[in-house]
């Protein structure tokens, strides 16, 4: 995407300079991209755009039981939900932090540890070895799998009574001296962040993957020549050219876990655990559970500010840092 | 390409790979293998204590799995529904990603930040918005989109659309626009120097496309639980079916998950390879 | 430019209108019932039976019949209980939804607060043979005090101390616990034997509140003050909720794996004989499909603190059921009110709840001697006498969700080892409190 293109590009903005030879056609080509671009514009405004609109209205009014049969008589409130989700003293405002935080924290580890993984797994799969393609591919199958069953096997797995985890810690290595729970209690924390590292780093792995074949192998033979050995190469030469395949996959990667409403929804249902309180299920819960759909708007659309905020300075930060690496 | 690296690398290198790799192989199978020896187990197995071992093995679960719950229809269900979604999702990415890569017009950058930035939506913040849009569409012109599966496709094709798009421009800046100007001059319109230069020359990518459109909407939730009703529901949803009034049919679950996951896993890795490719020049550029 | 300006005015007009039609929503659902499509209508059923196929299989026979005396067709769904109170939400916001459904009782006021349910006034009860038909106990769990009901009691459950007659002999008990202290005693004799001694689903919202508000009833106390505000943290209130979890966390009668059962699994591991008791609502059929019969186990009402089940202080139960409504904006108002006739008169009560092992909350139905039998006898004689609605509060369904997990949290902490004092459920009933609407 930073390629800019050396060849002229079939110029349609007619304005910036003299069109070579004036066609009928002109009107139409003018047209065209906008053409082109017709489909994808209505659907965004039908299924993203105007939605957001109507849940930014929504989440002024006084949604609750009383007024969902019609909605449009629903009173406004101002920013009555605003302040009833921020006022953190107060129970709705200090769950919605906690989640707010569970959900940072989640994040935070679950996108490190994808990486980490991803990109451990495709330096070591460089090599061509035997098995290679094996590997690789029983490697893509978590992220293959459709949420909800992969999700559910887990759940069987993490079961109390009759779950593999158990089996294994407590009753043939004895590290516990009793069962566990992991899906309920403080424990379900560490089950959410397992089933998510286990279905998103190869995600990681696919492009970091793809990211490595971008190096051009004239940059390893020159390191080899200077003395370099491989672990020093990777060090200097495979993890910064990564850098702006990072950039994206971290944000991607950022984006997904903290909106993934899938993975804790099917684990542990309609009301998570507290220690494993993810916002998106929060707000479901708000909304939904509670009949509250003004509050739970209120909820969504300062969620959404905040991943507004949180990818604008990513974005401003890591271009200016990599725009510097650049110039060096 | 580092296969002719010229150094081989060192024990620590090779040590370290095998410990990881090893380990990284169970952590990734191990569900599998639960998936797989569970859904051959009689219930009594799934219910007692784990055992690594079936007491016997049955296929039992995958011929009950048709019968507790009307599996069948789910599954033509997503398969229609996520098809669909698929081919529109793809057929529209490639027209905007062709604009986006070949034209320069007001409002380019608008569009595409626009676009991408939907990426961050939380998905709860749009879906009663959007249920009750469908609603009232269908009650303004009698276009059913709530509760059919056309308001399904629709919504899963738009979810993918963002990151179709996006992947798709960076295929098309890698496509040289040599090749284009010169069907041009052949005299092919935009549309022909589209079909025939530049989407035969960007396969893998459309192919990496497809299969993310195609998994989002075969693995979706969320929405399936609130916008379907019996006939039109999906496996997503449909596969909560086996732990009702009765008993959790651990067995019949594993085995029900492993039969709507086969089409999809076979599917990719059979594409993996475009995948990558795909990914390589689109994307990570 | 102008081409791109005009696009662009015409995207903006186009979201506007979309969103303006969004926002005059619901507006369908403000016309009255119709008479529109006389010919067919839509029924949302709940799950009743072992799964969803078998309650086909019930009802589909039945409305053959009502197709065939009346000519009106009606397309059923089975919607699963995880999913009931999400769709007919959806449903009321929208306005599409079902012409006749069937709703959890306790779901009675908040629903009629949305107000997209058909009252029954004295005029409908009119065309359904009246109201004097349905007894009390089932009425008193329709609607708000003082408002024409939401709904018409369809089936009526109790909760009853279902035991294991075997495990009961073998650790030497004659007789069913009739009180707690009993059911205590007798759970170490039943552990002495190794088997578990009372299952509970300790992860499920409504069994939880449930429980506990029957538990309350025996401390005297509610969870809702007389003039319908809520009022978690009496006394009483917090005593109940603590004996309940305490069954766990200190009498370790309900086993700590039953923390995290929210889908049943107390009901198998009752029919699998691994625990001798079980407190539950009807539930014969659910055992029987499940290989226990009749003869395994016995029924004994539910224990109160001392004496025997009664009113006030002795109650025992909760008066569990299915009532069915009619969405007030049907277009087939008069198939929607034939089909609750047909499905409450007496023939088809007979039926059903043969079929659900419920009991007849008409009163003409339960005198068929197919509800004689002693496990009926249980239940008709608490839902008669012990039995009490929960509370009839537009708040109703929040109550069920702050309350049930706060008692599923507690729950955890006491499977997880952590203790639990009157300090730790005050607090969480004081936070679940706070969750609630507070206009």
């Amino acid at each position: 995407m930073t390629t800019t293109a050396e060849v002229e590009k079939p110029r349609t903005d007619a304005g910036s300079e003299p069109a070579p030879r004036p066609r009928p056609g002109r009107i139409r080509r003018i047209g065209l991209p906008y053409l082109l671009l017709l489909p994808a514009l209505v659907l965004e405004l039908l299924v993203h755009l105007v939605p957001m609109v109507i849940g930014i209205v929504m989440s002024f009014k006084e949604l609750t039981q009383f007024y969902i049969r019609d909605w449009g008589t629903a009173p406004w409130s101002g920013l009555d939900n605003y302040k009833v989700s921020v006022d953190f003293d107060a129970p709705v405002g200090e769950a919605l932090l906690h989640s707010f935080l569970v959900t940072i924290g989640f994040t935070l580890l679950s996108v490190g540890l994808c990486w980490l993984i991803g990109t451990a797994a495709a330096i070591f799969m460089q090599d061509t070895f035997r098995g290679r393609g094996l590997l690789r591919a029983l490697f893509l199958v978590p992220y293959a799998l459709p949420v909800y069953a992969a999700v559910i096997t887990w759940v069987f797995m993490f079961q109390h009574d009759n779950g593999l985890v158990n089996h294994v810690l407590h009753d043939q290595l004895h590290l516990t001296d009793k069962p566990s729970f992991w899906l309920i209690g403080d424990n379900s924390f560490y089950a959410l962040l397992t089933v998510s590292v286990w279905k998103g780093w190869p995600f990681a792995f696919l492009i970091v993957m793809a990211g490595l074949q971008n190096i051009p192998g004239e940059l390893y033979e020159a390191a080899a020549l200077d003395g370099a050995g491989r672990w020093q190469q990777i060090r200097r030469i495979t993890l910064p050219s990564l850098g702006a395949v990072n950039q994206v996959l971290l944000l991607v990667l950022f984006l997904w876990t903290f909106n993934d409403f899938n993975t804790p929804f099917v684990l542990f249902g309609r009301a998570a655990p507290e220690a494993a309180d993810l916002i998106s299920v929060h707000i479901y819960q708000a909304s939904f559970v509670t009949w509250n759909f003004g509050t739970g708007s209120a909820m969504s659309v300062l969620l959404l500010l905040f991943l507004l905020a949180v990818t604008g300075v990513y974005l401003a930060v890591t271009s200016r840092g990599r725009r510097a690496s650049h110039a060096r | 390409m580092r296969a002719d690296s010229p150094m081989a690398p060192p024990r620590s290198f090779l040590w370290s790979r095998r410990i990881f790799l090893t380990l990284l192989t169970g952590f990734v199978l191990l569900p599998v293998y639960v998936m797989v020896s569970s859904s051959l187990k009689p219930l009594a197995d799934v219910t007692g204590k784990f055992r690594w071992l079936p007491s016997g093995l049955t296929i039992r679960p995958y011929i009950d799995i048709w019968s507790t719950v009307p599996l069948a229809r789910y599954f033509v269900n997503s398969l229609v529904v996520a098809g669909a979604a698929t081919v529109c999702s793809v057929v529209i990415a490639v027209f905007s990603a062709y604009a986006v890569s070949r034209y320069d017009f007001r409002g380019k950058r608008v569009f595409t930040v626009t676009v991408l930035s939907t990426q961050m939506f939380p998905g709860i913040l749009f879906l009663l918005p959007l249920f009750l849009l469908y609603v009232n569409i269908g009650n303004a012109t009698g276009i059913a989109l709530f509760g059919s599966r056309g308001g399904l496709i629709l919504t899963y094709l738009t979810f993918s659309l963002p990151f179709s798009i996006w992947m798709l421009i960076g295929y098309f800046d890698s496509v040289p626009r040599d090749l284009d100007e010169a069907a041009l001059v052949d005299g092919c319109g935009p549309l022909g120097a589209l079909f025939r230069i530049v989407v035969p020359a960007a396969i893998p990518g459309i192919v990496a496309v497809a299969v993310y459109a195609f998994m989002t909407a075969w693995g979706e939730v969320l929405f399936a639980s609130v916008m379907t009703n019996d006939t039109t529901r999906t496996l997503a949803v449909g596969l909560q079916g086996y732990s009702t009034l009765n008993d959790v049919y651990w067995n019949q679950i594993m085995a029900a998950s492993l039969v709507v996951s086969v089409p999809v896993v076979a599917g990719f890795l059979l594409l993996q390879r475009y995948l990558v490719a795909g990914l390589t020049a689109g994307a990570v550029k | 430019m102008s081409t791109i300006r005009a696009a662009a005015a015409g995207a903006v007009v186009m979201s506007l209108a979309l969103a303006a039609t969004a926002c005059g929503g619901g507006t369908s659902t403000d016309g009255e019932g119709s008479n529109k499509s006389p010919k067919t209508l839509t029924y949302w059923a709940s799950n009743q039976g072992a799964s969803i196929e078998v309650d086909k299989k019930v009802l589909q026979p039945e409305l053959d019949k009502f197709e065939k005396e009346t000519g009106i067709k009606v397309k059923l769904e089975v919607v699963p209980w995880s999913d009931l109170l999400n769709r007919i939400l959806t449903a009321t916001t929208s306005g599409q939804g079902p012409d006749v459904l069937n709703i959890g009782n306790t779901w009675s006021a908040s629903l009629q607060a949305t107000g997209a349910l058909l009252p029954w006034d004295q005029a409908n009860f009119a065309k359904i043979g009246g109201r004097d038909r349905f007894v009390d106990s089932a009425l008193g769990s329709t609607g708000a005090q003082g408002k024409d009901p939401a709904a018409v009691p369809l089936y009526s459950m109790a909760y009853a101390l279902y035991y294991n007659k075997q495990i009961f002999a073998d650790a030497g008990i004659a007789q069913p616990p009739a009180t707690w202290a009993e059911l205590v005693a007798d759970g170490k004799k039943i552990q002495a034997k190794g088997k578990q001694v009372l299952g509970a689903e300790g992860a499920n919202v409504s069994e939880n509140v449930h429980h506990v508000f029957v538990f309350a009833k025996q401390h005297g106390a509610d969870f809702f003050t007389a003039d319908g505000k809520p009022d978690f943290t009496s006394d009483g209130a917090v005593s109940a909720v603590k004996q309940y979890v305490d069954l766990m966390a200190k009498d370790k009668a309900i086993p700590q794996g039953n923390a995290e059962y929210a889908q049943n699994q107390s009901v198998s591991d009752f029919a699998k004989g691994k625990t001798a008791m079980l407190l539950w609502q009807s539930a014969s059929a659910n055992l029987k499909s499940q290989g226990m019969s009749e003869d395994k186990y016995g029924i004994a009402p539910v224990p109160v603190q001392s004496g025997t089940p009664g009113t006030g202080t002795q109650v025992n139960s909760m008066v569990a059921g299915i009532n069915l409504a009619v969405f007030k904006n049907t277009d087939n108002l008069d198939g929607a009110t034939q089909f609750v006739k047909f499905m409450t008169g007496d023939e088809e009560q007979k039926i059903l709840n043969k079929a659900y092992s419920t009991i007849p909350p008409v009163a003409s139905a339960q005198t068929d001697p197919g509800f004689n039998s002693a496990a009926n006898a249980v239940l008709k004689d608490t839902l008669a006498k012990s039995a009490a609605a929960l509370p009839q509060v537009a708040d109703e369904s929040q109550f069920e969700t702050v309350i049930g997990t706060a008692v599923k949290e507690l729950f955890a902490d006491a499977a997880a080892g952590r203790a639990v004092t009157t300090e730790s459920v005050k607090a969480k009933l004081a936070k679940a409190q706070q969750q609630m609407p507070t206009k």
